[in-house]
């Protein structure tokens, strides 16, 4: 079985098996993970940017700002705590997508329109 | 009735790879392939906080204010870079936590260029000309990695990166037309650095071992050796601006290669930093675990604090 | 010096040494993402102290070409201010910063109280700053506000969280009180250059006083009482830790005089 593995950052060296103990600290202080989602100034959706951990809201729209908008101002902030985004089963997108499109009147190249209206 | 098509898992995961589709974190994977991309991704990771402390310790004595905020805001992108990256790898089923145990134990690695102090401002120079630009030439082709997460988190560092690579060469051009202690500084540095720089890229492709069961195919991608060998003709033509020597006698331009001809690492060196035996190893990892143990109280509060605020609202609801 | 140069001398200098002790976090925060945020809150107040140097530094030019004198700050010769200059070149009694912000960073609970007491106290006065007679100065003041504001914001929330945290913090927090609160008289001490200026600072006081109780009393903290106040900063008669602090910040331009960086 082929893996495509692209070629990383630190050359092949491979892990140290013989650790020392493992730092353990309770669970008690574990921050939640949220995602965050940005949408520039000039953007018209929020997108995706990756993950932080915080508290509450407040400390991970700070920490969002922080981190994620450090060269960008007047940009919109959303976070969610991971847990609460429910995602599709990419192994059921067949199920979930594939009647749409069966509907080619659904998509706007379908028509066609006098050369006035064709940029609608 | 119509049969449902038994999926193959296996196929499909092979024929994204094989036609440029992200794999993304719901997909199906082999367990081999998570579990490099973990390591990979984790070390990284490991490497860009590990990373802050060799040029921390110069913002206190930065020459300038100037400087001191174009060092702090270069830090701080660092520990930004770290950030995405943890975020890319905690979507393999893995907690941020539990990476950093597997650093503070020793069992997971990080770039071994930061076991190398800093011992003069120059340092500061060299480090973002030469160590960033090793860096960023790795990292380009990451963009074009598989996993989703970690490629979208590299084409967010490589666009914060050029400004690290810039700054790290500006700081060397005046110090190479400042004064005789200034120039001698700045050829100090180099000395240091360069080779360390060079062992950046990796053992020699006749000695990469091949680490898990993953077998590396090479699409559209380049050996250590030819990154190295991109990075000297590259380095090799830049330290000429400064009116500097890399410390290598062996450097000559081959006119029939189109390449620098160069001499030998020291390959002694290089594996007895990775095994934990060089200048600062013992400090960068007291220092992340220090700040780690002591930051536990910390996190401990901000938790149970909010647990608090989260148990009043449900009670007045 | 007149006491508009002073005065932005000591503004200059509160931002400059309050972001130099922020940034030795940098790398060693309890957590990374907060490890940012006091990064970022450290490269705020450089801009600042950057700001209002380079306003200091020409204030001294021009004073110097209508006076016809050469004194620098420190009674020496002056070949043109500059940021780096006032900045790198004076020594311990020519800063004029408030000894809160060279109060060492201690731990957690210790940076966030210091950061707190002195941005709601930057927050108040940059508001009345920003109408200050001085165009200048009111108009870093007013640009400096949004960041303040944040600063502001975060370190309140912190004071919270360690407050009504666990004991442990809270125990922390008590100690950083004991620590810190005999120098927050100084911050409503007029000092000789800042009579005249226009800042109300028995309106000061008493806002800052009234955030501080409101702040604390969420955080399950009392403000102290009856605590008697250290002050000279502003005149330049400083705790043991600036010495320290202008050793490491200006060790480069002392060791290497007259150098391009």
């Amino acid at each position: 079985m082929n893996i495509q593995i692209r070629k990383f950052y630190y050359g092949d060296i491979p892990e140290d098996k013989a650790g020392g103990n493992i730092v353990s600290s309770s669970s008690k202080s574990d921050w939640p993970l949220w995602e965050v989602f940005i949408r520039s100034k000039q953007g018209l959706d929020h997108k995706h940017v990756g993950s932080l951990h915080a508290t509450d809201a407040q400390m991970a729209i700070e920490n969002a700002r922080d981190v994620y908008t450090r060269r960008m101002e007047g940009v919109s902030i959303w976070v969610v705590e991971s847990k609460h985004i429910h995602a599709t089963n990419p192994d059921e997108a067949e199920s979930l997508y594939e009647p749409a499109t069966d509907k080619i009147y659904r998509h706007p190249t379908f028509y066609n329109l006098p050369d006035e209206v064709n940029h609608m | 009735m119509k049969m449902m098509p038994t999926i193959n898992f296996e196929q499909l995961f092979q024929q994204k790879i094989d036609n440029e589709v992200r794999i993304e974190p719901k997909d199906w994977m082999p367990d081999a392939y998570r579990k490099t991309n973990i390591r990979q991704i984790s070390q990284h990771a490991h490497s860009e906080i590990v990373g802050m402390l060799p040029e921390g310790n110069w913002i206190s004595r930065a020459p300038s204010l100037k400087r001191k905020a174009i060092l702090i805001a270069k830090v701080q992108d660092e520990a930004g870079h770290g950030l995405y990256l943890y975020s890319a790898c905690e979507t393999l089923g893995i907690t941020r936590e539990e990476t950093i145990n597997d650093l503070h134990s020793g069992k997971a690695k990080y770039s071994s260029i930061f076991n190398y102090p800093t011992i003069t401002w120059a340092d500061m120079g060299a480090i973002g000309w030469l160590v960033d630009g090793a860096a960023i030439m790795n990292q380009v082709m990451l963009t074009r990695t598989s996993y989703g997460p970690y490629a979208r988190a590299m084409v967010r560092i490589c666009k914060e990166e050029s400004f690290h690579q810039r700054q790290g060469f500006e700081i060397l051009l005046v110090l190479s037309k400042g004064t005789a202690e200034q120039k001698e500084m700045c050829q100090d540095a180099i000395n240091r650095w360069w080779w360390p720089a060079l062992m950046m890229f990796g053992p020699k492709d006749s000695e990469s071992t091949n680490s898990d069961q993953s077998m590396k195919w090479k699409i559209k991608r380049k050996t250590n050796d030819e990154l190295r060998q991109n990075f000297i003709d590259m380095i090799a033509d830049q330290v000429k601006i400064l009116g500097m020597k890399l410390p290598d006698d062996k450097l000559k331009w081959n006119d029939k290669t189109n390449h620098y001809d160069w001499g030998e690492i020291n390959w002694d060196e290089f594996w007895n930093v990775v095994k934990g035996n060089g200048p600062c190893n013992k400090q960068r990892l007291d220092a992340r675990r220090k700040a780690w143990e002591e930051g536990e109280w910390v996190r401990e509060a901000a938790a149970v604090h909010a647990e608090k605020k989260k148990n009043i609202k449900s009670e007045a609801a | 010096m007149s006491n508009l140069i002073n005065y932005t001398l000591h503004l200059a200098d509160n931002a400059l040494i309050l972001g130099q002790r922020n940034a030795e976090w940098c790398g060693h925060g309890p957590v990374l993402e907060q490890d940012i945020a006091i990064t970022n809150i450290s490269l705020d107040l450089i801009g600042q102290a950057r700001n209002f140097y380079q306003y200091a530094a020409q204030l001294i030019n021009e004073s110097q070409k209508t006076e016809g004198s050469q004194v620098s700050p420190s009674g020496g010769d002056l070949e043109g201010a500059s940021e780096d200059l006032l900045a790198y070149l004076r020594k311990e009694r020519e800063f004029k910063n408030c000894l809160l912000v060279e109060q060492p960073n201690g731990n957690w609970a210790q940076t966030i109280l210091r950061q707190y007491l002195f941005s709601q106290y930057q927050y108040l006065l940059f508001e009345q700053l920003q109408n200050n007679k001085d165009e200048q100065i009111a108009a870093i003041a007013e640009k400096s506000l949004k960041e303040i504001t944040y600063h502001l914001r975060w370190s309140s929330e912190w004071i919270i969280r360690l407050g009504d945290g666990t004991d442990e913090s809270h125990n922390r927090m008590l100690k950083a009180i004991d620590e810190l609160w005999r120098y927050t008289g100084e911050l409503f001490t007029p000092s000789d250059y800042e009579i005249g200026l226009g800042v109300d600072f028995i309106k000061l006081k008493e806002s800052w006083l009234n955030k501080i109780k409101e702040i604390f009393a969420e955080a399950t903290l009392t403000v102290p009482e009856k605590v008697f106040m250290q002050i000279g900063g502003k005149e330049g008669k400083h705790t043991e830790h600036l010495g320290y602090i202008l050793t490491e910040l200006q060790y480069m331009q002392r060791t290497y005089p007259g150098c391009e960086w």
